[in-house]
């Protein structure tokens, strides 16, 4: 065992040697290399700690929510609804929501307003503090998100006015601002009471926007949504799980667009490998013929290379990968937070917790370390097995 | 005597080797600090029956994809251009589309 | 203690450029001696110096090596037992450029993996007995032609090989340098050691230190 280690230390010995005389160019290719992994491996950790995120947050968001469609279209909910999906089997916590976009020309900025409809929605009530945060402000006050706040430059006290749809004037006094950490979920949000709501929007008496509810037997879910759909044929519902898929999607296709930009990137740097790795001077060809007649086996050759190979691919891989980490998780993804993020005039401030995807990481070894590992031997395999004796005739 | 150079890779890769592994060290304890805002966001979709990231706001099918209406995209802002992925070159992957997948609506309903 | 019994050994055998080096060499050679190939260029002792040291196989023949027929042997014994066997000093030297002088010799030794305080000691001693102990850290392409040489030399040492290969080992050198090499040479006899060189050079063929000359002409030996 310790002659086996003995041997190929001596043999990384000489391979880091002959690196060490084209250092420039080899030192060039494990930069670009290490660039390569760095890229891609930002992209991997970002997506997946948003994905993260995005599943840990929606996990508490309503089971079902009921649309109801006109046309195609989502349209309000009209009165006796609520009432008629209380009777189907299985159903529990019906409410109403009541929300709508509202554009503020001031910053030029979509916001959403909600109405906060008093009965908490779950277990999250039991904890102190939740209750009255739930409550909903009293008439003529509203509670904003910290996106909005910043944005608009208000805080907690200031009068907000808005000019409603139907050209009336409204002022709210900010009654609080929702914590900055919740900007992912909370950052547009502008809640205000029902009444007030009601009132701003015009919105017809009875009618909500949907209505969410809960199912007695999570297992039941989407057959309780079947008979909602069958005794409501102009209902819409929309499960939990398919929420959260949708945002699966969303980051998985964001992250598709930023690979498939890179691919272009990847491509070359794979022809720049192959060239670089597979093709083998002259002087190397040479080399390995002295080191054959001097008695070196094939296999010791062969082993010499592999270990070149390994060693620029995984020193290049856990450069790249930690500074990929160090990068997104310690300096917010700086370079590529345009493309993975996407754009808005009100985007929410947020530090993502890292979720590593081991799965992922384990992939962009595989396919970095291999596949250069391979286009250093290819080319050895032939030179190796020529004959010793070439170097006395040469 | 001068340091071999199996030594120095092996200390260079050594190194590398400890930083990535404490990557995963530093990801739990960056968890930890950041389960209070999770733990927030959390509460207020609970509370409030959030659907949605308040990621784009500038439409109302980004900024509430999941509960917009199917199949609307360029409906409000100049700027909200297709987010949906449909609008890709590809299909949507064929898991999504398989039964077990579609859309709790009217149609499908009809259809048993 | 090697044996070569009719001896052929073809180049691009079957092909239309197909060539005879060797044709017949039938040869014993006693051990601890020194003994030179000479002819002239293209009179095949290049091709039979690479039979005796196992660098390559006879197309026809038996190659003997102490009581072993080594003709027949897979190529991963062979360089096993050329390894341990024999020594090569090349007409190029043929030094892995960019390496130092002390890496170059310890070269040979590392497929067997000894520990790596014993074998550089073992170097260094071959280079401080060849007087390039100050040279060691140099890289190889800095020395001089003499240097190179015996860098090359220490490199054969290293495995402390029963034979010496020299191909054309003055071709390269002065008259000075030339004299110095016959001294290596005389003190690798007074090891015990056989030596086996090719060369047309006088000062080598017509030395007091060589015990034999074997002449070849046309992939033949030329009798005396």
């Amino acid at each position: 065992m310790n002659q086996w280690i003995a041997r190929q230390r001596y043999l990384v010995d000489f391979t880091l040697a002959s690196l060490a005389r084209r250092k420039t160019k080899n030192a060039g290719l494990l930069l670009v290399f290490a660039l390569l992994v760095f890229v891609l491996a930002s992209v991997m950790l970002f997506a997946s700690a948003l994905r993260h995120e995005a599943t840990m947050v929606l996990a508490h968001s309503p089971e079902v929510i009921l649309q109801r469609m006109v046309a195609g279209r989502h349209d309000l909910v009209p009165p006796g609804y609520v009432e008629r999906i209380g009777r189907i089997r299985g159903v529990q916590k019906i409410e109403g929501r009541l929300w709508g976009y509202y554009y503020d020309p001031v910053v030029k900025a979509n916001y959403t307003f909600m109405a906060v409809v008093p009965a908490p929605a779950s277990g999250f009530a039991a904890r102190p503090g939740a209750r009255e945060a739930s409550a909903p402000p009293a008439a003529g006050e509203i509670v904003v998100g910290s996106g909005l706040a910043r944005h608009r430059g208000v805080q907690s006290g200031n009068v907000l006015s808005f000019r409603s749809y139907s050209g009336k004037l409204f002022s709210f006094r900010i009654a609080g601002v929702l914590p900055a950490d919740s900007e992912l979920v909370s950052a547009d949000l502008v809640l205000t009471n029902q009444a007030d709501f009601r009132a701003f929007f015009d919105y017809p008496a009875d009618h909500w926007t949907d209505v969410t509810l809960s199912v007695a037997n999570p297992q039941e879910v989407r057959t309780v949504a079947q008979k909602l759909a069958n005794a409501l044929p102009d209902s819409r519902p929309i499960l939990r799980d398919e929420v959260s898929r949708t945002y699966q999607s969303i980051f998985d296709w964001r992250e598709g667009i930023m690979l498939a930009l890179l691919s272009a990137a990847i491509l070359a740097f794979a022809i720049l490998a192959w060239d670089k790795a597979s093709g083998l001077s002259a002087e190397e060809k040479r080399e390995i013929g002295i080191l054959k007649a001097i008695g070196w086996e094939t296999g010791d050759v062969i082993r010499m290379k592999l270990w070149e190979g390994l060693l620029v691919s995984l020193s290049a891989f856990l450069a790249g990968y930690v500074a990929a980490y160090a990068h997104v998780f310690h300096f917010s993804a700086v370079l590529f937070a345009p493309v993975l993020k996407g754009w808005a005039v009100l985007y929410p401030k947020f530090t993502l917790a890292p979720a590593i995807d081991g799965l992922q990481v384990t992939t962009l070894f595989f396919f970095t370390v291999l596949p250069y590992a391979t286009a250093v031997l290819v080319p050895i395999w032939r030179a190796a097995v020529t004959d010793p004796d070439a170097v006395m005739r040469g | 005597m001068k340091v071999r150079p199996s030594s120095l890779a092996a200390g260079v890769l050594a190194a590398l080797g400890c930083v990535a592994a404490a990557t995963f060290l530093d990801a739990a304890r960056l968890q930890r600090t950041h389960a209070v805002a999770t733990e927030h966001a959390a509460m207020l979709v609970a509370q409030f029956g959030l659907t949605d990231l308040a990621l784009f706001t500038e439409a109302r099918y980004t900024r509430h994809r999941a509960v917009a209406d199917l199949h609307s995209a360029f409906q409000d802002h100049p700027f909200g251009l297709e987010h949906f992925p449909s609008g890709s070159l590809l299909p949507p992957p064929v898991h999504l589309t398989q039964a077990r997948h579609e859309p709790v609506d009217r149609q499908t309903a009809l259809s048993r | 203690m090697i044996e070569l019994r009719d001896i052929h050994k073809a180049f691009n055998e079957g092909r239309p450029n197909e060539y005879w080096a060797l044709r017949g060499i039938d040869l014993d050679i006693a051990a601890g001696e020194s003994t030179v190939f000479s002819g002239p260029s293209g009179s095949g002792k290049t091709t039979l110096l690479t039979l005796l040291g196992c660098l390559a196989r006879p197309t026809r023949g038996r190659v003997r090596l102490g009581d072993e027929d080594i003709s027949s042997l897979p190529e991963r014994f062979l360089t096993e037992i050329r390894r341990r066997t024999f020594g090569f000093v090349f007409q190029q030297f043929n030094l892995v450029r960019g390496l130092s002088a002390l890496d170059n010799v310890m070269l040979p030794a590392y497929p067997l993996g000894l520990p790596h305080r014993e074998l550089r000691a073992r170097a260094e001693a071959q280079l401080a007995a060849l007087d390039l102990g100050h040279r060691r850290e140099a890289r190889v392409e800095w020395l001089s032609g003499g240097e190179q040489q015996r860098v090359a030399i220490a490199r054969a040492l290293i495995n402390a090989p029963q034979v010496v290969i020299a191909d054309e080992p003055t071709a390269n050198l002065d008259t000075a340098l030339s004299c110095q090499f016959m001294g290596i040479l005389e003190r690798l006899l007074d090891e015990g050691r056989t030596v086996l060189l090719t060369s047309h050079d006088p000062l080598v063929v017509e030395s007091e230190t060589v015990d034999r000359v074997v002449r070849l002409r046309d992939g033949r030996l030329v009798e005396p």
